[in-house]
């Protein structure tokens, strides 16, 4: 499998949701080998999160992952690949962070495989580059199938395949017209339609990144099929103490403040609330590049005393926020799947989503609204703070819900696509 | 000879516009206008108008073989004078030619003679005082929304004066029993019922043009055929069901009206069997045996019971809520709050808000504007907000007792000050 990252070093639900089909993977007897880039280098927060060796030193010494970490096999590469960054702005930190880099990078790198390479000046020669590691890892290795996860792998994916001739599975997480929108990047585009063109499957996380994979892709439809994300059941029994210091109810957001996030529906959604009923506190967590636009407008609305940003968010403050939660939006005007919400449910929280998240498909105790809708969310909102009987059933069919959405069952469905590739 | 009871529900509800939290206490209208005319004249022109052509034709051709039972809700007369004038109309000739019999319901299609009977009571009157205005007809038997029975609405409605009642045959009734008798209340006697013949009835308004379905395609001969191999003892047949039926739900290109006229002609040529209403074959037979039904059914699903109406949480607390306010609306004079304490008592709402089609699910889907349970009971309970902000502001105004000005000089032996008061003085 070629990822490119992993918990607890993780920028979205990409490393999660990889992380927990791995798992369930293993359920069903699957030998995982895991390939990541690995950014070394301090180029900025992002990266620093994935390469926290010290982190990677607990999870192999818990007993929880033990078992798991024995049976696979995981791999890192020294490599500049971020996700979430687009070339231009990767451009931008290589050029700051270009002498460190190199050096560290250099010496894990070449002492694992006989490349000399330098690190790419872009993104596009770094995703080649990891291109050659595929291949170089399919040439040295015993496996049946290739699985690549979203574009920046799939170079490696299809150079794998060339040299093995083994099928390739590639899984779209993401596609370009997601993270971008229209000003897509056409690079990343044909990478990603390559790709799947030279995929034996496509895995799609919703129908709606199948709808966009055909439509825009040109992908024949026969070889795409939809395997729904799941989440992992709580790690822990204990409630988070999640004691609230004010007394008005919580309704968060909580992710990256990008433009595919929906942050200014949320701003126009709490507004209207607000001029209603001022017993309500909004809080938006995360960080992105809208942050700043967010906070001029939640200031310009004039509703700073009971709007809230959090910055970014991680681990046990981020189950903490949930606990402190009445109400979890997620406005998103494009959302391949989207995990948070599940995250939200499992802890009890109601959820309002768009209905332009692919996780809508597989959620009925949930308010769905079009993420332009902001009466209609601010309405759900509200509806879930004022009216009991609604948020007792949606909390209590969410959770029901939630829990039935198991890793094991979708890596039942990986595992059947595998199996007709055999 | 046997007989064939032709029972038809009319019904529309007013469907609510949506209605937004901060439109609580600023917006008092609540019913989506553009849906609702659209949708009277979608089903006048698929439904009530070739339908009733039908029927009247059937009436001209046969005379007194064919006759036919209709209930129409308040709501629905409403909309037809609102929207399409012609659909009362029709039924006005349905009316004249005294071969049609009209049922007494609520006004409003409500399930109030579950929480309610004063407010039961007083949406029959209502119904029968409309009914009787637009056709000069006094109903005798009576209906419940979606057949809802129990022995405690036995006992409300022959309380009313009806001596006979329409009721689904559910399974849970009658056991072994067959529909195709009249039976009678067990618990009060004098109530004669009359039991839907679910089998025969579902055939036609479900199965119809089923291609899946064994018997498929469903002709006259074969219906005709089915109604002669009932057993010769048994009296009658109830054929009980929803008049959208006929080009809204089997549509007119599938044949459903060419079905309606067919199978009456083929079944009166037979010569054993005739139409009758619902008040004639109570009076032509002698009910068999009581049934009790302590437990509340109606014709709805496979459970025949009430859960699609008040089957979670969110239906429970919407109905709750809005009859919490029932002693006020009682003597209510208000138009606009009477209107509206009508409308919003209708059950479709509370069916809207039915959480059974995640699992059970096309019939629900079929009827409902809103995408999802959680919408419906959203929107519903935005509108009973404001409704019951106006409510209990009324009832404030009428409890205030308005003192004339004290005279600035009071002088003795004048004549007393009273005390005016519009309604009751709390």
């Amino acid at each position: 499998m070629f990822g490119w990252e992993f918990p607890p070093h993780i920028t979205g639900g990409l490393g999660t949701a990889c992380f927990g089909l791995t798992k369930g993977l293993l359920k069903h007897g699957v030998d995982v080998q895991f390939v990541v880039p690995k950014a070394y280098g301090d180029e900025s927060q992002e990266a620093v999160r994935i390469i926290n060796a010290s982190d990677v030193t607990v999870m192999m010494n818990d007993p929880i992952f033990r078992d798991y970490w024995s049976q696979i096999t995981y791999m890192e590469i020294g490599s500049n690949l971020i996700p979430y960054v687009g070339p231009e702005d990767f451009q931008e930190m290589v050029k700051e962070n270009l002498n460190t880099s190199v050096q560290e990078g250099s010496r894990v790198f070449s002492e694992k495989f006989q490349f000399s390479g330098k690190y790419g000046h872009d993104l596009m020669e770094e995703v080649a580059r990891y291109a050659l590691v595929g291949a170089s890892i399919a040439a040295n290795s015993e496996f049946d199938i290739i699985h690549a996860h979203d574009w920046l792998t799939y170079s490696a994916g299809v150079a794998a395949k060339k040299i093995s001739g083994k099928p390739l599975v590639v899984h779209m997480h993401a596609t370009e017209f997601d993270r971008s929108g229209e000003n897509y990047n056409e690079n990343v585009y044909e990478i990603e339609r390559k790709g799947m063109a030279e995929a034996d499957r496509v895995i799609t996380v919703s129908n709606l990144t199948r709808n966009i994979v055909i439509d825009r892709y040109h992908i024949d439809p026969d070889k795409v099929i939809t395997v729904h994300n799941a989440v992992e059941p709580p790690e822990k029994t204990e409630l988070i103490d999640a004691e609230k210091h004010v007394k008005e109810k919580i309704v968060t957001f909580l992710g990256r403040i990008t433009f595919q996030k929906g942050p200014e529906y949320f701003i126009e959604a709490a507004q209207k609330v607000l001029e209603r009923d001022p017993n309500v506190r909004f809080v938006m967590a995360g960080t992105g590049d809208l942050m700043e636009k967010m906070i001029r407008r939640v200031a310009k609305l004039k509703i700073s005393s009971h709007f809230h940003f959090t910055g970014f968010l991680k681990g046990e403050n981020v189950d903490r926020m949930f606990a402190m939660s009445d109400v979890y939006v997620m406005p998103s005007v494009s959302e391949p799947f989207g995990i948070s919400p599940l995250e939200a449910m499992r802890s009890n929280v109601p959820v309002v989503i768009s209905k332009q998240s692919g996780v809508a498909e597989v959620l009925d105790h949930v308010m769905k609204v079009d993420f332009w809708d902001v009466d209609a969310m601010a309405d759900a909102i509200y509806g879930l703070l004022h009216y009991k009987s609604l948020n007792d059933m949606v909390v209590t069919g969410g959770t029901e819900e939630v829990n039935n959405l198991k890793w094991e069952s979708a890596a039942r469905k990986v595992v059947d696509i595998y199996e007709s590739l055999l | 000879m046997r007989s064939v009871c032709l029972y038809f529900q009319v019904h529309q509800p007013f469907r609510l516009r949506t209605y937004r939290f901060f439109d609580i206490g600023a917006d008092h209208y609540y019913y989506d206008d553009y849906q609702n005319k659209r949708i009277a004249r979608r089903i006048a022109t698929n439904c009530y108008l070739p339908a009733n052509e039908v029927l009247l034709g059937l009436i001209n051709e046969y005379g007194s073989a064919f006759k036919v039972t209709f209930s129409i809700s308040g709501t629905a007369l409403e909309q037809f004078k609102k929207y399409t004038p012609e659909v009362i109309e029709s039924f006005k000739r349905l009316a004249k030619t005294g071969n049609v019999e009209f049922l007494a319901e609520t006004y409003s299609h409500s399930m109030a003679g579950l929480i309610d009977p004063a407010e039961f009571k007083r949406q029959v009157k209502e119904h029968d005082a409309a009914i009787k205005e637009l056709f000069d007809y006094t109903p005798t038997a009576f209906r419940n929304t979606e057949l809802v029975y129990s022995n405690s609405i036995a006992g409300q409605v022959l309380e009313m004066g009806y001596k006979i009642m329409l009721t689904e045959g559910a399974k849970q009734l009658l056991g072994w029993k067959s529909p195709n008798f009249v039976y009678f209340s067990a618990s009060h006697p004098r109530l004669k019922l009359l039991l839907r013949n679910y089998q025969l009835s579902d055939d036609m308004t479900f199965r119809f043009s089923q291609q899946e379905w064994s018997e498929w395609p469903l002709t006259a001969e074969k219906f005709v055929k089915w109604l002669n191999h009932v057993d010769k003892k048994q009296e009658l047949v109830n054929l009980f069901m929803d008049y959208e039926t006929f080009g809204e739900h089997q549509k007119a290109d599938a044949g459903i009206f060419g079905f309606l006229r067919a199978f009456p002609e083929q079944l009166i040529k037979t010569r054993n069997w005739v139409f009758r209403t619902a008040s004639e074959v109570s009076g032509d037979n002698q009910p068999v045996a009581g049934i009790d039904c302590p437990h509340p059914i109606s014709w709805a699903d496979e459970e025949r019971d009430l859960t699609a109406w008040l089957g979670n949480d969110l239906q429970n607390e919407a109905f709750s809520s809005l009859y919490k306010v029932s002693e006020t609306m009682a003597n209510c004079t208000d138009a606009d709050l009477h209107r509206d304490w009508n409308y919003l008592q209708t059950s479709d709402h509370l069916y809207y808000m039915c959480t059974k089609w995640f699992s059970d699910g096309d019939v629900h889907q079929y009827f409902n504007p809103y995408g999802t349970p959680y919408e419906a009971f959203l929107n519903y309970m935005n509108v009973l907000s404001d409704f019951l902000i106006r409510v209990k502001e009324y009832a404030e105004n009428q409890a205030e007792v308005p003192v004339e000005p004290l005279p600035e000089v009071a002088t003795p032996g004048k004549k007393p000050i009273t005390l005016k008061s519009k309604g009751t003085v709390k």
